[in-house]
C-alpha cells in the first residue's frame, strides 16, 4: 500500500474550502484596518461584523459577547487571567485541562479535581474541591471544564458539573470547547456555561486565530491591554482575514455536523474494531468493557498498546504514511508523559505506549485502509524485538 | 594490528545520528552524509530543568534542526527524560549521598545514549547509531571491534565510551574520531553551519554555573556539615556538606592559612568525617573496582590506566578485580570511572572501590 494517510486532527484539521476563499477574499480585498474610518475599513469592519455573529449563532449568543483572540491558548488564558482579575477568589478547573487552561489555574493557585476512570469529571470530588476553597476563605471564581478532551475525547457532562457549581457558589464557568466544535452543538452543549473557548484551526480554519465567546455579559479583565478593540477585553488590530476564514469554517461546520458525525463514528469504529482483530493488548483509554463509546467525541480514537513505547511507534507510522501523535507535544517537539491520562488512573507503562488516531472531515475509507494496515505491522516489527 | 575507521568505504547504511545541536554532531551527520549513508537525526530530551550547557534546551533542539533541515535530513526529538531521571540523576545524587564521587556522563552513555537509544534504533531498523564523540572505531584482525582514542588527544572522549560492548561497538559510527576539534569547527564553517562557533559543552549539563552542585544537591538531598581531622584524628577545620567534599580536594575545607597544602584523603559520610593529609598520603599501590566491563573479554595483565575524563594514564598491572599501579598512584574517589587501556584502546573499566 503506498501514500498518507493524516490522522491527527485533534492537532489542526485542514483547511475547510471555504475557510481559504474567505481568506484569500479578505486578503484581495486590501489590508485595511477594522477601526479606520474610510470605505475600505469599513469593508474591513463589515467582515469582521458578520464574522462575528457567524460565531455568536453557533452558541446562540449576541455578536457582542464574542472576543476574537489569537488562537485557543489566549482565549483560555484571558478566560481564567480575566475572571480572577475581575472578581477576585480562586479558580478551579478539572486535571484533564489542556495546559492552556491547567497552567493559568496553578499559576494563579487555583484547585483541580480528578476524572474517573472514563475520564469524566468527578462530581463528588468537584464538591470536595469547591468546598476546599471554599474553607480558605476565598471565594470561587471560575470553574473551568474542558467539553472534549484533546486525548481521550472524552465529553464532559457541563449542564451536571453546572448545576453542582451553581448550587453552591456564584463561579463563572468556563469551558475550553476546542475540541468539540466540529463534533458537538455548541448551543446544547454549552448552554449552562458562561465562556467557551474556541481555536479556528481544530475546526477547518486558520492557525493562530480564536475566540472567547460569552453567554452573557461577563467582566474581564483584558490580558492584552492596547488600543482597546474587543471592546476593551482584547487589544491589537484584529486579523481581519483569519476571523473571516474561522467563520467560514463555523459555518460549514454547522452546515454539515450531523452527517459528518455519523460518517466519521462509523470510520473510528471499522478502525479500532480492526486494529483489535488483529493486535493483543490493545487498551481503548475511556472505554470500558461495555465498549461504549456513547461518552467520546467521533473523531478520536485513543488506544494504548502494551509493551509499546509511543515515539517508536509514531516513527514507524510515519515511515508508512501514517502521521498520529501519541500525548501532547513539548515545545522542543518531544513527547510529554501524558497528564490526562495519569488523571485517568492509566498505569506509566501503559501510557507510554499511547496513540491519538484523529479522524476530521477529510477523513477517507482509505486513510483507515492504510492505518488498519501500517499499525499492525509497526506494533509487530516494536514487539517482536522486545 | 590494522586499525581501519568504520564508516570510510562501508556499505550504505541507515544511521541513527544522536545530534545534540553541538558542532560535533552537526558535522559528523555531514560527514555520514557525505559518504552516502541514509541519515535520520535524532535529538534526545533528556533533562527538564535549569541548564547552561544546555544538553537538551529548546534551543539545542532549534539548532540541531536547524542543521538537519540545511543538511537535508529528517529530525526526531526523542524524550528520555526519564530514562536519564531513573539512571543518571536519581543515581547521581545517591551517590554523593553516600560519599561517592559519581560520574554522570559515563552514566548517561551506559543507560541512555548507549542504552535505550541503541535499543530504539535497533527496534526501528537501523543499521547504526552514530555520534559526534571524538573518539575512533578500530576493528582488529580477528574481526573484533575496539574503541580507540581520539585523534585529537585534547578531546578524545574514550574515557567516557568505556563501557561499550561487542554489539554496540558493531553497531556504531563515530565519524569524528580520525579529526581535530579545529578540523571539525573549520568544517562547519565551511559548511555555514550555525553551530560553528557554538562552545564545548562543559562539566554535567543539569549543574548550572550559577547554582552548581551545592544547590543542585542541596535541593535534593540533606546535606551533612562535617568535621575535617589531620591524619592523627585531631580537628583541624569544617566543611558545610560532607557530601559534596571529593578525594584529592584541597578548597573549601576551612582550613587555616600558611599550613602546607593539605589534601582530601578520606571521606566518611556515616560519620561525617573528612580526612586531610599532604600529597604523598595520597598515594596508593593499588585501587580496587568493581562492575567491571569489557570491550570483548576479560583482561588480566598490563594495562594503561587513566582515572578522569582527561587524566594522562599510566601504567599498571590489572588482576583480580584489583588495579596495581607500577608506581605510586593518587588515590581514585571512590565512584570514579577507571578505564583500562592496550596502547590507545579501550579494554574495558569499573567503578573505583574505596580502597
Amino acid at each position: 500500500m503506498t501514500g498518507t494517510a493524516y490522522l491527527d486532527h485533534a492537532a489542526s484539521t485542514p483547511m475547510r474550502p471555504e475557510a481559504v476563499e474567505a481568506m484569500e477574499a479578505a486578503f484581495r480585498a486590501g489590508a485595511a484596518n477594522p477601526t479606520g474610518a474610510h470605505k475600505l475599513a469599513r469593508e474591513a469592519r463589515k467582515v469582521l461584523d458578520r464574522s462575528r455573529t457567524t460565531i455568536a449563532d453557533a452558541f446562540g449568543t449576541d455578536p457582542g459577547n464574542v472576543v476574537f483572540t489569537g488562537g485557543g491558548t489566549e482565549a483560555d488564558n484571558l478566560a481564567i487571567f480575566g475572571v480572577v482579575g475581575a472578581r477576585g477568589g480562586l479558580p478551579a478547573c478539572s486535571s484533564i485541562e489542556h495546559h492552556a487552561v491547567l497552567h493559568p489555574v496553578q499559576h494563579l493557585g487555583g484547585h483541580v479535581f480528578g476524572v474517573d476512570a472514563r475520564g469524566v469529571v468527578d462530581i463528588a470530588d468537584l464538591n470536595r474541591v469547591l468546598g476546599e476553597i471554599e474553607a480558605t476563605g476565598e471565594k470561587v471564581a471560575v470553574v473551568s471544564v474542558m467539553l472534549a478532551n484533546n486525548e481521550s475525547g472524552v465529553i464532559q457532562p457541563l449542564d451536571d458539573i453546572a448545576a453542582v457549581v451553581r448550587e453552591r457558589s456564584d463561579a463563572v464557568l468556563h469551558t475550553d470547547a476546542v475540541q468539540a466544535v466540529t463534533w458537538l452543538d455548541l448551543k446544547t452543549h454549552t448552554a449552562a456555561f458562561d465562556l467557551m473557548s474556541i481555536s479556528a484551526h481544530k475546526f477547518g480554519g486558520p492557525q493562530g486565530v480564536g475566540a472567547l465567546v460569552m453567554r452573557s455579559d461577563i467582566d474581564l479583565v483584558p490580558v492584552i491591554l492596547g488600543g482597546g478593540q474587543e471592546r476593551e477585553r482584547r487589544s491589537g488590530t484584529q486579523n481581519v482575514a483569519g476571523i473571516s476564514a474561522m467563520a467560514a469554517a463555523m459555518a460549514a461546520t454547522e452546515a454539515d455536523r450531523a452527517s459528518l458525525v455519523s460518517r466519521i463514528d462509523a470510520l473510528r469504529t471499522r478502525l479500532i474494531d480492526g486494529l483489535r482483530s488483529v493486535l493483543d493488548g490493545v487498551h481503548e483509554s475511556g472505554v470500558d468493557a461495555s465498549g461504549d463509546r456513547s461518552h467520546k467525541v467521533a473523531g478520536t480514537a485513543h488506544l494504548c498498546f502494551e509493551g509499546l513505547d509511543s515515539e517508536s511507534l509514531l516513527f514507524l507510522l510515519e515511515r508508512g504514511g501514517l502521521y498520529a501523535s501519541a500525548a501532547s507535544s513539548c515545545a522542543s517537539g518531544a513527547q510529554e508523559p501524558s497528564h490526562v491520562l495519569a488523571a485517568m488512573g492509566v498505569s506509566r507503562d501503559l501510557a507510554v505506549g499511547s496513540l491519538r488516531l484523529s479522524l476530521g472531515a477529510t477523513t477517507t475509507d482509505a486513510d483507515i485502509d492504510l492505518a488498519l494496515s501500517v499499525i499492525p505491522a509497526a506494533v509487530d516489527q516494536l514487539r517482536g524485538t522486545r | 594490528m590494522t586499525a581501519i575507521s568504520a564508516g570510510a568505504a562501508s556499505p550504505k547504511k541507515q544511521v541513527m545520528m544522536a545530534m545534540s545541536g553541538g558542532v560535533d554532531s552537526s558535522v559528523a551527520a555531514a560527514m555520514l552524509i557525505e559518504q552516502g549513508h541514509e541519515v535520520v537525526g535524532v535529538t534526545l530530551k533528556l533533562w527538564g530543568g535549569d541548564s547552561d550547557s544546555g544538553c537538551c534546551s529548546v534551543s539545542d533542539v532549534d539548532d540541531a534542526r536547524w542543521v538537519a533541515d540545511q543538511l537535508g535530513i529528517e529530525h526526531h526529538v526523542f524524550n528520555m527524560g526519564a530514562d536519564f531521571d531513573e539512571h543518571v540523576v536519581d543515581p547521581y545524587i545517591a551517590s554523593h549521598a553516600a560519599g561517592l564521587t559519581p560520574n554522570p556522563c559515563v552514566e548517561c552513555n551506559r543507560h541512555v545514549k548507549f542504552g535505550k537509544l541503541h535499543e530504539r534504533a535497533k527496534a526501528l531498523g537501523f543499521d547504526a547509531v552514530a555520534t559526534g564523540h571524538h573518539a575512533r572505531l578500530v576493528t582488529r584482525e580477528d574481526g573484533t571491534f575496539r574503541l580507540g582514542r581520539g585523534a585529537d588527544q585534547a578531546k578524545d572522549q574514550s574515557y567516557v565510551l568505556y563501557m561499550l560492548d561487542q554489539e554496540q561497538l558493531g553497531r556504531l559510527m563515530l565519524p569524528l574520531g580520525g579529526g581535530t576539534k579545529d578540523e571539525v569547527r573549520a568544517r562547519a564553517a565551511e559548511l555555514n553551519m550555525r553551530t560553528a562557533n557554538k562552545p564545548d559543552s562543559q562539566d554535567v549539563c543539569f549543574i548550572t554555573s550559577t547554582g552548581g552542585r551545592q544547590k543542585f544537591i542541596g535541593a535534593r538531598l540533606p546535606l551533612t556539615p562535617g568535621t575535617v581531622v589531620d591524619g592523627s584524628g585531631e580537628q583541624v577545620g569544617t566543611v558545610t556538606a560532607v557530601e559534596l567534599v571529593t578525594i584529592g580536594q584541597r578548597r573549601g575545607l576551612g582550613l587555616a592559612g600558611g599550613s602546607d597544602p593539605q589534601f582530601v584523603t578520606n571521606v566518611d559520610t556515616q560519620t561525617a568525617t573528612v580526612t586531610v593529609g599532604r600529597p604523598e598520603d595520597l598515594l596508593v599501590e593499588t585501587t580496587p573496582l568493581h562492575q567491571v566491563v569489557w570491550a570483548h573479554e576479560p583482561v588480566e595483565g598490563p594495562v594503561l590506566v587513566q582515572t578522569s575524563a582527561h587524566g594522562v594514564p599510566a601504567a599498571a598491572t590489572f588482576a583480580g578485580g584489583v588495579v596495581h599501579w607500577d608506581e605510586p598512584h593518587r588515590k581514585v574517589a571512590p565512584g570514579q570511572s577507571v578505564v583500562l587501556y592496550d596502547n590507545d584502546q579501550v579494554l574495558g573499566g569499573g567503578l573505583a572501590l574505596r580502597n
